[in-house]
């Protein structure tokens, strides 16, 4: 037995807990820099007294009990755009692939703008269905354009399908907006992913959908890993392949909706994520799904902390800053780990 | 060993869209045997064998395996018993060579068991019988054309089913990894008593190490037997619409076809 695992050594990737044990520390790094950072810098004795002494009222304990909350909404939203990201890549195997390639983030907005500019909503409550509503109308909308003719949904016609809809329902976007004042005031402000708006409530609302979300694709992570050697190969290994990319993009499409809904559109993170951890874990998405939670909560709550110290002394959207951190890292990856068709 | 098994195709109608390839075949695969699918560019052979690999549903007929209908069994608990290695496998970036086969252990796999000691030893036996234990932890993007086809052909093989269809498995691969393919594959249908079926475009080849030959023309199966008594110049006339002459095989005894072209000839 042992000389067989010596055989196979690959069942666990070569760097998984080194690797895990980076992330716990990077993780917990970005923690403290988020709870310590910001508009005014709290030094260790008000982090302590924050985190570890309730009955401390000092201003500093105070602003620190505040940035919790802003920091566990940070790291909720990026760790369901890893997962999202990872879940659209292997479902599409298309290494590039992501909400907004899909045209999902634009459904979301979409039906956001409508809400706000037909039907006077303007809680996160509401935006969330909305949202939601809008990213699944999409996805379903995509994916049934993609997969018209004999050999279904193959990868290249759900991209292209993702494209021709993201360009048509964002000249909608614009059309329904430019007249309406109001309605660009309000949408803008949502139009800049934010996770300043963080609040209990909010992530009340975001726990549930997470864990359906994180729970569907570990369930189906087996299964898209024989996806990921073709349809052909996947369906001789008795994977029912139509029904696992409708359960893994049911999860990539909420996970994605509810964090576009409560923090606004935020790019890259999915993408970002999931290659980080591609290089470093190799291609087995059993590891590659956990882990780009992490490291997308990681990615954003660190831009947070970054757009929070370059905005000083108001605060830069994280959604400008991950755009900023995003597309050069993205063209160095894309350059150096000569990508391909997955 | 594998068991014996019943696997035919009924009245089997199939094709792309609403082109018909196949055309109302019935055969009837022999079981522990290596049967190969021979016939021109475009009869259907492809098609045949993808319809009974359940890539392709049927538009009539049906493919029945121990008296039931594949399309009525779950896929996975069919997965265990019809393998299949289509032309074209995609081969996800930066992966090795353990866990590419590794995923051939998919459906004996559930959620809640994990890895077991099974399939640690089914895939170090694919890996063995392939002759490419030595490589498991190198990357598929280091290896030759040849090596990676073994490779392939192990994440089949881990899958341990009784039944493998191989949809040309030697194309693109130089003459000394086909022969090296095929006798690997004749090595696992002696040891194992698997069935084989499979595509293949070369004629003699089929003829030497086929058990049993399916000849296809036009989407219609014009003839089915070992290739020593269906192998003749008239078939091959009829099939390949080639004239040519059949010798013995100075290697094997199986029948060889020359061709005979317009041009280099005695006569």
């Amino acid at each position: 037995m042992t000389r067989l695992r010596a055989t196979m050594p690959s069942h666990v990737p070569k760097h998984l807990w080194k690797v895990t044990v980076l992330f716990v520390i990077l993780l917990i790094v970005s923690v403290m820099a988020s709870l310590a950072f910001g508009a005014r810098t709290i030094g260790w004795d008000g982090l302590m007294d924050g985190l570890f002494s309730p009955d401390v009222q000092s201003h500093e304990a105070i602003v620190v009990r505040q940035r919790i909350v802003r920091t566990i909404f940070s790291f909720m939203c990026g760790a369901a755009l890893g997962v999202s990201g990872a879940l659209m890549q292997s479902v599409t195997r298309n290494p590039i692939a992501d909400p907004s390639i899909l045209g999902v983030n634009t459904g979301a907005a979409l039906f956001v703008v409508c809400g706000i500019a037909f039907f006077n909503i303007s809680t996160a409550n509401e935006y969330i269905w909305l949202a939601i509503a809008g990213a699944m109308i999409t996805a379903i909308f995509v994916f049934t354009i993609g997969s018209l003719g004999a050999s279904g949904a193959t990868p290249l016609k759900l991209v292209l399908a993702g494209a021709a809809t993201s360009a048509i329902l964002s000249s909608l976007v614009t059309a329904i907006m430019i007249p309406r004042t109001n309605v660009m005031d309000e949408f803008r402000f949502w139009q800049v992913g934010s996770v300043g708006a963080g609040n209990w409530d909010l992530i009340q609302l975001f726990i549930p959908f997470l864990l359906v979300g994180i729970a569907i694709a570990l369930l189906t992570a087996p299964a898209l890993n024989a996806l990921a050697l073709g349809d052909d190969v996947a369906t001789g290994l008795g994977v029912n392949t139509g029904m696992i990319r409708l359960f893994a993009a049911f999860a990539g499409v909420l996970l994605c909706g509810v964090a576009t809904a409560l923090a606004g559109p935020i790019g890259f993170i999915g993408l970002l994520a999931t290659h980080v951890v591609r290089l470093v874990i190799g291609p087995d998405i059993r590891y590659i799904l956990p882990l780009s939670a992490f490291v997308g909560g990681i990615i954003l709550t660190c831009s947070d902390v970054a757009g929070r110290l370059l905005g000083s002394p108001g605060e830069l959207e994280v959604g400008i800053l991950t755009a900023f951190i995003g597309a050069p890292i993205l063209i160095l990856i894309t350059m150096k780990a000569k990508i391909r068709a997955l | 060993m594998t068991t014996a098994h019943t696997f035919a195709a009924k009245q089997l109608t199939s094709g792309y869209d609403e082109r018909i390839i196949l055309d109302n075949i019935s055969l009837s695969i022999p079981s522990n045997q290596m049967s190969i699918i021979i016939g021109a560019n475009g009869c259907g052979k492809s098609t045949l064998l993808k319809t009974m690999a359940r890539l392709i549903k049927p538009s009539g007929g049906e493919v029945v395996l121990d008296g039931k209908s594949i399309h009525t069994i779950p896929s996975k608990q069919l997965a265990r018993t019809v393998g299949l290695l289509p032309q074209s496998p995609v081969v996800p970036e930066g992966i090795t060579v353990a866990d590419l086969v590794g995923r051939g252990r998919y459906p004996h796999q559930s959620l809640l068991k994990g890895w077991t000691k099974k399939d640690y030893e089914a895939v170090a036996e694919a890996l063995d019988l392939m002759n490419i234990s030595a490589f498991a932890d190198r990357h598929i993007d280091e290896l030759s054309g040849g090596q990676r086809q073994r490779v392939w052909i192990a994440m089949a093989l881990a899958q341990q089913t009784d039944i493998l269809f191989l949809d040309e498995p030697t194309t693109y691969l130089d003459i000394t990894y086909q022969i090296e393919i095929l006798d690997l594959l004749t090595d696992l249908n002696k040891k194992h008593g698997t069935t084989i079926i499979m595509v293949l475009h070369d004629i003699n080849l089929s003829a030497r190490y086929a058990d049993y030959l399916f000849a296809l023309k036009d989407g219609q199966l014009v003839a089915e037997g070992t290739p020593a008594t269906i192998l003749t110049s008239a078939l091959i006339d009829d099939v390949f619409q080639l004239k040519c002459q059949v010798i013995d095989d100075p290697v094997s005894q199986t029948p060889l076809i020359i061709p005979i072209g317009r041009h280099h000839t005695n006569k």
